[in-house]
């Protein structure tokens, strides 16, 4: 029996990172629920037992139900019957194996019936399930929804939705449409209010997710005459009204596995989440941030499937009379593309660490005041997940590409057939630097983080983490002078008080600020485990000259140059 | 209308004869239990999740687990208990030690009656360490049931009776038996669904009172969470008679072991001739190779 828990020893070792005993703490509330639940834990300890025992079984799943039958979730993808899905009878497998075992509304609180599980372990399992199968994936991280309602909706609505969310309900987030999609403040959907108060969804969503979920979220125009983000609020849809009808369902390039939807929604009554006009600008905010950081374990899940992949097949495959690993060119890709994997795993993690923090604390604060610590704490883990959350989506889903292509480019002409699982996963790969916000949408939302100095200040943080790591004095050395070289950049970048000429620069930027702290992040969890310096140190060396091309690109440019770019 | 059943599930821990090594076996020809790891017999996690997919229909079904084993097949309890199973009930005694499988079935089937007032009996078709599947139709025998045997899905139950189909050597035969009633589940069947992650954070302590004592674990918690204590049963716990049981009800003995090494003998040289063609065309045909 396989499983992607046990066999992946990386994972233990985020799960246990010591700034979980604070987080589950808080999470817990001092471990009230332990005398009313007789599956809640009574400390830490005992916690972190029952989240390493959960990560063990939903590992098994990934391993055996859901990575064996991804290549005919890929083949058949799914279908309409009276206008409605029809899932495939491999995706239905991996829903149920998953439901049986109570992995939807993992995040939920007890009770609803959820298993009240942080950020970090709930991204665990989705790293894992997309490690199984990158297209399946999005079938089952949609449970973020959940999420949404958690903390926009009125107890009424979460007392009806919540448990069934938690006993398997299928979740949707309804925003595209053909002509809102970056830009949402164009959705045209209309919400309409009857008399008695009834909302009604009339509309076309487009690239909807598994659109015909039993649950669904809907963002509608529900002001009339408006035009922006302003005029939009969300609605929750049940399936069960039956007036909603599935168009189409998309030929996609990658992630067969979950189901694109075209949805007409004819005098669909709806239900409010939350205050009218606030739709777009707070909870589909909040749905997307969520959505990022799951597209960030679905990069980090499917870039391990193929390093493995390649690793495998460069073990097996013999050329010139041996093994190919044994050439240069070969194990020099696998060791960067190792450093890498395991880079954007530290990423994600610290950005679950500080998203569960600053939810937490925010949950916390609606019971009851908190002390001058806990809104300090409050401030800058908020800060902290706000920067981190968009850097981790831009970085994850490109590296997640660029290892996908690289695994297929060890594969050799193989990898270009069907008959390696590598191909499904370059195509599966391609959707994460789209979709939940573009990559260049991602450089806009992280931007913020350079010119105010946010990414800076956690850079100085991480170099006083090291200060007495006299073994890691050569790559802390390096990494102060990249540091600096950073900040000039963004000086550079900055001087000329051009926010078009900022714009174009703000990927560089970004970029070298990613590089800095994936560097950082990798030497700390050396300080935790030895076996992560060498990958550090092949990390360190990537980014030390990706940072002087970008820096050189950036100090060789000025605003006139634009004019040359307009075509 | 029923809302729910009893089940007995039979459950054997069992070496892993997959991944056999060459310590496998002892001089005298019995296997030798501490070289392989021990799991949960395949065919009785079948036979398991056909009783759960009952409780799935029929949720105020009990499903309780009954081991015949070492002290430590606690696992295999603690493992149906993590996938659904209400509770169990581990039958373990010095006196049942090398039992064949007419004491192993006696012994079951005291222990079937001693549990009493059930509806159905399910067990996996065989063990994969003696290979014999003669334990639940022989306990079916000594409960005075009738018996399904090679069921591999269970198509309609209901108040009165049990349809079931059987996977055989040569088709499928669908039957209906009334209740109580023994069922034998085969490999074919639906494989069984993992752990439950609520179930797992629930009984991860769960422990026999030999466990409890040996891991010096905290007294009170058992008291406390009485659902925790997993039931052990020696031999006089479900009135064993010992000239039944352990070697001396046990008919079977070891008579040799042989070591067999399969060789590939019949190899046949054939040429590119049209008559070799079709030789051995005819041949992979007639084997069912081909077609």
């Amino acid at each position: 029996m396989a499983n992607f828990y046990n066999d992946n020893e990386d994972l233990k070792f985020h799960l246990n990172h010591p700034l979980m005993k604070r987080i589950i703490e808080l999470r817990e509330r001092n471990y009230s629920d332990y005398e009313k639940y007789d599956y809640a834990p009574k400390n830490y300890e005992d916690a972190i037992d029952s989240y390493e025992k959960v990560m063990e079984l939903a590992g098994e799943i990934c391993a055996d139900v859901i990575a064996p039958n991804a290549e005919q979730n890929d083949l058949q993808g799914h279908s309409i019957e009276n206008d409605h899905l029809k899932y495939n009878p491999y995706a239905a497998e991996d829903y149920e194996a998953l439901r049986k075992a109570s992995c939807w509304g993992m995040t939920m609180e007890r009770k609803y019936g959820g298993l009240n599980f942080g950020n970090v372990p709930y991204i665990m399992v989705g790293e894992m399930v997309s490690r199984g199968d990158g297209g399946f994936a999005n079938f089952w991280g949609l449970q973020d929804c959940a999420e949404t309602l958690a903390e926009f909706a009125s107890d009424e609505l979460k007392d009806e939705y919540l448990p069934k969310a938690c006993n398997g309900a299928t979740l949707s987030m309804v925003l595209t449409e053909p002509d809102a999609g970056s830009d949402l403040q164009s959705v045209q959907l209309k919400a309409r209010q009857d008399e008695n108060g009834q909302w009604y969804l009339n509309g076309v969503k487009r690239f909807i997710t598994n659109g015909d979920a039993d649950i669904q979220l809907v963002l509608a125009r529900s002001e009339e005459g408006t035009t922006d983000g302003r005029g939009l609020s969300l609605f929750v849809y049940d399936k069960d009204k039956n007036c909603e009808v599935v168009r189409r369902v998309e030929n996609k390039l990658g992630i067969h596995g979950s189901p694109t939807c075209e949805m007409v929604y004819k005098d669909a009554p709806a239900r409010l989440v939350g205050d009218r006009k606030m739709g777009l600008i707070k909870y589909v905010m909040s749905l997307m941030y969520g959505a990022r950081l799951g597209v960030g374990g679905q990069s980090v899940g499917i870039a391990e499937a193929a390093y493995r992949e390649a690793y495998k097949y460069a073990q097996e495959r013999e050329q010139f009379k041996k093994p190919i690993i044994k050439f240069p060119a070969v194990y020099q890709l696998l060791g960067n593309m190792n450093a890498k994997v395991k880079g954007m795993r530290s990423l994600l993690y610290e950005t679950a660490r500080f998203v569960d923090m600053s939810k937490i604390l925010q949950e916390i604060q609606k019971e009851r005041t908190l002390t001058p610590e806990e809104r300090k704490e409050l401030k800058y883990y908020k800060k902290m997940a706000d920067a981190y959350t968009p850097l981790l989506k831009l970085f994850s889903s490109e590296w997640c590409n660029q290892i996908t292509y690289d695994s297929l480019q060890i594969h050799g002409g193989s990898g270009f057939m069907k008959d390696f699982p590598i191909e499904r996963m370059v195509r599966d790969a391609r959707i994460t630097t789209i979709y939940e916000g573009t990559s260049q949408l991602q450089v806009v939302a992280s931007i913020k983080a350079v010119t105010t100095g946010v990414f800076a200040e956690k850079m100085a943080e991480y170099d006083a983490v090291l200060a007495d790591a006299t073994n890691l004095a050569d790559q802390k050395a390096k990494l102060l002078a990249m540091t600096e070289e950073y900040k000039k950049a963004v000086e550079l970048a900055t001087a000329p008080k051009d926010q078009d000429y900022l714009d174009f620069q703000a990927r560089a930027l970004v970029e070298m600020a990613g590089n800095i702290i994936i560097s950082y992040l990798l030497l700390t969890d050396s300080l935790r485990d030895a076996k992560f310096l060498p990958v550090a140190n092949n990390f360190l060396k990537l980014a030390y000259a990706d940072n002087k091309q970008r820096f050189e690109y950036v100090a060789n440019g000025k605003p006139e140059d634009l004019e040359g770019y307009r075509l | 209308m029923k809302k729910g059943f009893k089940i007995i599930v039979l459950a054997k821990q069992v070496p892993d004869t997959h991944n056999v090594g060459k310590d496998a076996m002892k001089e005298d020809g019995t296997m030798n239990r501490a070289a392989l790891p021990a799991i949960f017999n395949p065919e009785d996690l079948n036979a398991l999740e056909q009783a759960l997919r009952i409780k799935d229909q029929f949720p105020e079904t009990t499903i309780t687990v009954l081991s015949m084993g070492l002290p430590k097949a606690a696992d295999v309890i603690r493992e149906a208990i993590f996938r659904g199973a209400d509770n169990g009930i581990l039958l373990t005694d010095r006196k049942l030690g090398g039992s064949d499988t007419l004491a192993t079935s006696y012994a079951i089937a005291q222990a079937i009656k001693t549990i009493g007032n059930y509806d159905i009996v399910m067990c996996g078709r065989q063990a994969i360490d003696g290979d014999t599947a003669q334990v639940g139709p022989q306990a079916a025998e000594k409960l005075e049931i009738p018996q399904v045997t090679y069921a591999e899905e269970i198509v309609d139950i209901n108040e009165k009776d049990i349809t079931i189909r059987r996977r055989l050597e040569h088709g499928v035969e669908t039957v209906n038996a009334p209740f109580p009633v023994l069922v034998t589940v085969t490999g074919s069947a639906a494989p069984c669904r993992s752990r439950n992650a609520k179930r797992v954070m629930k009984f991860k302590n769960a422990m026999t009172a030999m466990e409890i004592e040996a891991a010096n674990a905290d007294k009170a918690l058992y008291e406390a969470r009485p659902y925790l204590n997993i039931t052990t049963w020696g031999a006089d716990d479900v009135n064993i008679d010992p000239a039944r049981t352990g070697k001396a009800g046990s008919p079977t003995f070891v008579k040799e072991i042989q070591s067999v090494v399969l060789t590939a003998k019949e190899s046949k040289k054939l040429t590119g001739s049209d008559a070799d063609i079709n030789e051995f065309v005819k041949d992979i045909i007639d084997n069912h190779i081909l077609g």
